[in-house]
């Protein structure tokens, strides 16, 4: 304010201002820069391999809806990322965060092969046994942590991501031990399931469409649930203030279990809908889950709270996904390219995080001093914020 | 200082106020939260530009951008909440960011300056102690130090008051008096009617940014400054302190509870509270008070003892249970315990019954239903929201209280625990909370008020509880209780040495 006078113009300049009310569409924009500054630092990447970017992203749109197939594709990677990443975010509205969506699908894919491959259940009866009992078994898979959040206060970020790990290394133990298959010709999987097992598929496509709509139901119930619910409102209360809904009376080991039984059991039918609809036989913990687990927490994060618009998120990390194959195949590039897109997305979301909290405003400003129009009464009040001396006292606390 | 105009955007915090300060004057700037005080001050202390106006120091125009100008021209400044490296030493922090202090032992020569200045205004702090070690007071005689240091011949001292003890209240009013004598120039910001009729000479009251009057103390009265103040008619409510024995709806026995860190903070608590009256706990901050508290809205587990309300034993209820009984909680956070800010005005009104039906049928919340009781309640307590679906966090501390004393006194309640419900409120916001408390006591509900502000509890209770090291020292009917009994309690003094404390006040008086 003191040197900035050399044009004696009307001058004035970009302020961050905290914004009261966060708006929808600010914070759809707001999700939908970040994807578009994802995109553009991946075309950076293309074109440092020698690719025009944009050429290079026609062509991969080009290769994935050629046909229905290519579609149905990215659909079907989507359904996966819906089931877990809606649960995330739910967790998330409790403030859990769930890192251990890998693991329960996991364990839910090994719940349904259990049944599948050693159970003897009525074929009409077959499939949503898989479903019921692949719910359960993620459900059982995040309880631990639950528990030991709520009644020993261990970090769920820490346990839950463990229990990916337990998860993982039982599918292996599994598969080249017990449940080895007997006609595999010694690979690491189990024998197929029988066909009543199977999920039925859209036409010739890979799409399981029965776990796709369970996923839709999925969303629209826990929208319904967080907003007219009485649980939903528990949960709310207890990730925007622990302290407020303590006092509240909320029941924290119930309501984290009931979300935990939740979040859980729906990455479980994620893994159902693996093993039953694409694999139909227990494979290797990589060829079940390729990561859904991890990248459900984009689409969590990616949809800001809204399980509706996690429908969309999904989506665009399925389409991400399915490209994967596509860039191998056609830029010949390598494959983790995905993650590298994924990657990026997740980093803009959380850097633009302050930008829906914030807005930016042009202040004018006239400067005041020698200039000729020193009208005193015209000033409009664009003062510094005061130093960090009053808002911040110097002192360390013990 | 002159026509001082400040806006901020859709705000004006100060409409052209003016301001004389004379030299051995103390000058009181009264006003409510809001009313521009705060932004008056920082425009003086260099802290905010103000958009229009000039101000003078003995008579030279000056323009500070910075404290450092302020602090030259003979400007300091004692905020609200003190700016000490708490790890350092008092000289250390006088020390801290004086301009001629060499880089070698810093302290060295302020250590006269300290003791001299500490002999002349009574402010004797020692300058080797660390300031964590320090008492609030203490630690507000540092800054006033720091700011002597300097050279300041006005001293603004932020609602000094708001930290202290009655009897360091008392010695601060002392310091005040001795900077007077000595020539200096002390504005006193405050929104507590008592202390300016106490300190100062002046009186400067501010409203919406305004200045509205401006009068010397020997033409104001305490009920005119009180009007001027909100803007209308104010009337102190009372009660007239009830003896009759009432039926005992609140039974503590010999509770015992831990604090946050696992200390030992109640140590065999005993208390009565009888239906129809207010039972104010007196003591200073850390107490037991809040463990107190705690323990009887269930947020805290007591390790032994009993409580009985209303004839059932409650000792093991949670929160929720204590609700149902009939508990109602004012809790002392109320931006973090009493409301979830990101939440509506009309989800919080319905924070603690949402359970129930009407607000909740078949595990479905009615929206219709809450609704419904938050137009009824914003209405009857005057809640100044937007709207029902507003966020909680833009509403001011007094509309916070509102919305939590409506949600709380909504059920007729047996039982009202209330812990600082004033505190940082405003007149209106203040008066409105005490009303609202009587009108449970009169209806017949037992009321316990814990409260640092005494006249509050002079005024509101039937009898007060003096708490000191987790333990009740003695229960007082309030038409017995004076400030120096209650101090002398306060500080942990026995009953005989009260005795001779009243004594002595009455040979004074």
């Amino acid at each position: 304010m003191n040197q900035a006078n050399q044009t004696g113009q009307t001058k004035g300049r970009w302020r961050l201002e905290p914004r009261l009310t966060p708006n929808r569409w600010v914070v759809g924009l707001v999700s939908l820069g970040s994807v578009v500054a994802a995109l553009v630092v991946t075309g950076v990447i293309f074109a440092a391999y020698g690719f025009n970017p944009l050429q290079a992203y026609r062509d991969i749109l080009g290769a994935i809806f050629a046909d229905w197939r290519g579609a149905a594709e990215v659909v079907r990677r989507a359904i996966p990322l819906l089931l877990a990443g809606v649960g995330i975010l739910l967790a998330l509205k409790a403030r859990f965060w769930n890192i251990g969506a890998e693991g329960q699908i996991l364990a839910g894919a090994v719940a349904a092969s259990g049944v599948a491959l050693f159970v003897p259940v009525p074929a009409p009866l077959m499939i949503p046994t898989l479903f019921i009992v692949g719910f359960l078994g993620g459900a059982l898979w995040s309880f631990v942590p639950a528990i030991l959040k709520v009644k020993l206060g261990v970090n769920e970020i820490i346990t839950t991501l463990m229990m990916n790990y337990v998860a993982l290394y039982m599918v292996q133990w599994l598969i080249n031990g017990p449940w080895k298959g007997l006609t595999t010709r010694g690979f690491a999987r189990s024998d197929p399931f029988p066909s009543v097992a199977e999920l039925p598929t859209w036409g010739a496509t890979r799409l399981h469409w029965p776990t796709l709509v369970l996923g839709l139901l999925f969303a629209i119930g826990v929208a319904f649930l967080l907003s007219r619910t009485k649980l939903g409102f528990e949960i709310r209360m207890m990730g925007e203030s622990p302290e407020a809904a303590r006092y509240a009376g909320v029941d924290f080991f119930r309501t984290t279990l009931l979300l935990m039984l939740i979040a859980g059991g729906a990455a479980g039918l994620a893994g159902v809908g693996e093993v039953a609809g694409i694999h139909h036989r227990l494979v290797g913990p990589d060829d079940i889950s390729l990561g859904y687990g991890y990248t459900a927490i984009i689409v969590a994060l990616l949809a800001r709270g809204s399980a509706l618009a996690a429908i969309l998120t999904a989506l665009f990390l399925g389409l991400v996904f399915a490209s994967g194959d596509v860039m191998r195949v056609v830029l010949r590039l390598p494959a983790q390219m995905t993650d590298v897109i994924s990657g990026l997305v997740l980093f803009f979301v959380i850097c633009s995080e302050p930008l829906m909290r914030y807005t930016l405003r042009w202040v004018p400003k006239q400067e005041s001093g020698q200039g000729a129009n020193d009208g005193v009464n015209d000033r409009v009040g664009s003062s510094p914020p005061p130093p960090p001396t009053v808002s911040e006292p110097v002192s360390e606390g013990d | 200082m002159h026509g001082i105009t400040k806006r901020f955007p859709g705000v004006i915090a100060n409409d052209r106020v003016s301001l004389s300060v004379y030299p051995g004057e103390v000058h009181a700037l009264l006003g409510e939260n809001g009313a521009g005080k705060t932004t008056l001050i920082s425009i003086l202390y260099g802290l905010y530009q103000p958009d229009d106006g000039t101000m003078a120091i003995r008579g030279e125009p000056v323009r500070f951008y910075s404290p450092k100008d302020a602090m030259r021209a003979g400007v300091g400044l004692v905020a609200q909440h003190f700016m000490l490296a708490r790890r350092h030493t008092v000289a250390e922090n006088i020390a801290l960011g004086l301009e001629p202090t060499p880089w070698w032992r810093p302290t060295r020569r302020l250590r006269h300056d300290i003791r001299d200045l500490g002999e002349r205004y009574g402010l004797s702090v020692d300058p080797d102690a660390t300031v964590a070690q320090l008492s609030a007071g203490e630690q507000q005689r540092v800054e006033i130090l720091k700011a002597l240091v300097r050279g300041a011949d006005l001293l603004i001292l932020d609602e000094p008051t708001s930290v202290l003890t009655p009897q360091e209240a008392e010695r601060l009013f002392d310091v005040v008096a001795r900077m007077r004598r000595e020539g200096k120039a002390v504005i006193f910001i405050t929104h507590k009617l008592g202390e300016v009729m106490a300190v100062a000479d002046h009186i400067t009251v501010l409203r919406r940014g305004a200045v509205v009057g401006s009068v010397s103390k020997h033409e104001a009265s305490p009920a005119q400054l009180a009007q001027l103040m909100v803007g209308r008619a104010v009337e102190a409510a009372r009660v007239t302190p009830r003896h009759d024995e009432r039926e005992v709806i609140l039974e503590v026995r010999e509770v015992r509870a831990t604090n946050r860190r696992g200390n030992e903070a109640l140590k065999g608590t005993t208390l009565q509270l009888r239906q129809g009256e207010i039972l104010g706990v007196a003591g200073v901050a850390g107490n037991g008070q809040s463990e107190l508290i705690e323990v009887l809205t269930g947020m805290r587990q007591p390790t032994s003892g009993s409580i009985s309300l209303d004839g059932r034993d409650v000792t093991a209820y949670n929160a929720r249970q204590l609700f149902e009984a009939g508990v109602a909680h004012i809790p002392e956070d109320r931006n973090h315990t009493g409301v979830v800010p990101s939440l509506s005005v009309e989800e919080n009104l319905v924070l603690r019954q949402y359970r129930y039906a009407p607000y909740t049928r078949n595990g479905l919340l009615d929206a219709r239903a809450v609704a419904a009781f938050a137009k009824v309640s914003i209405e009857a307590y005057d809640i100044a929201t937007p709207s029902p679906q507003t966020t909680t966090s833009l509403l001011s501390g007094g509309n916070v209280q509102k919305l939590i004393l409506a949600r709380e006194l909504s059920g007729e309640p047996q039982l009202i625990v209330a812990a600082h419900p004033t505190y940082g409120l405003d007149v209106s916001a203040t008066e409105l909370t005490h009303r609202a408390l009587i009108a449970q006591r009169d209806r017949g509900a037992g009321v316990l008020l814990v409260s640092e502000d005494l006249d509050e509890l002079l005024q509101l209770c039937d009898r007060i509880a003096v708490i000191f090291n987790g333990h009740i020292m003695a229960t007082l009917p309030a038409d017995e209780a004076t400030h120096e009994r209650l101090g002398m309690l306060m500080a942990g003094m026995t009953d005989e040495r009260t005795e001779t404390a009243e004594t002595e006040e009455g040979v004074v008086a």
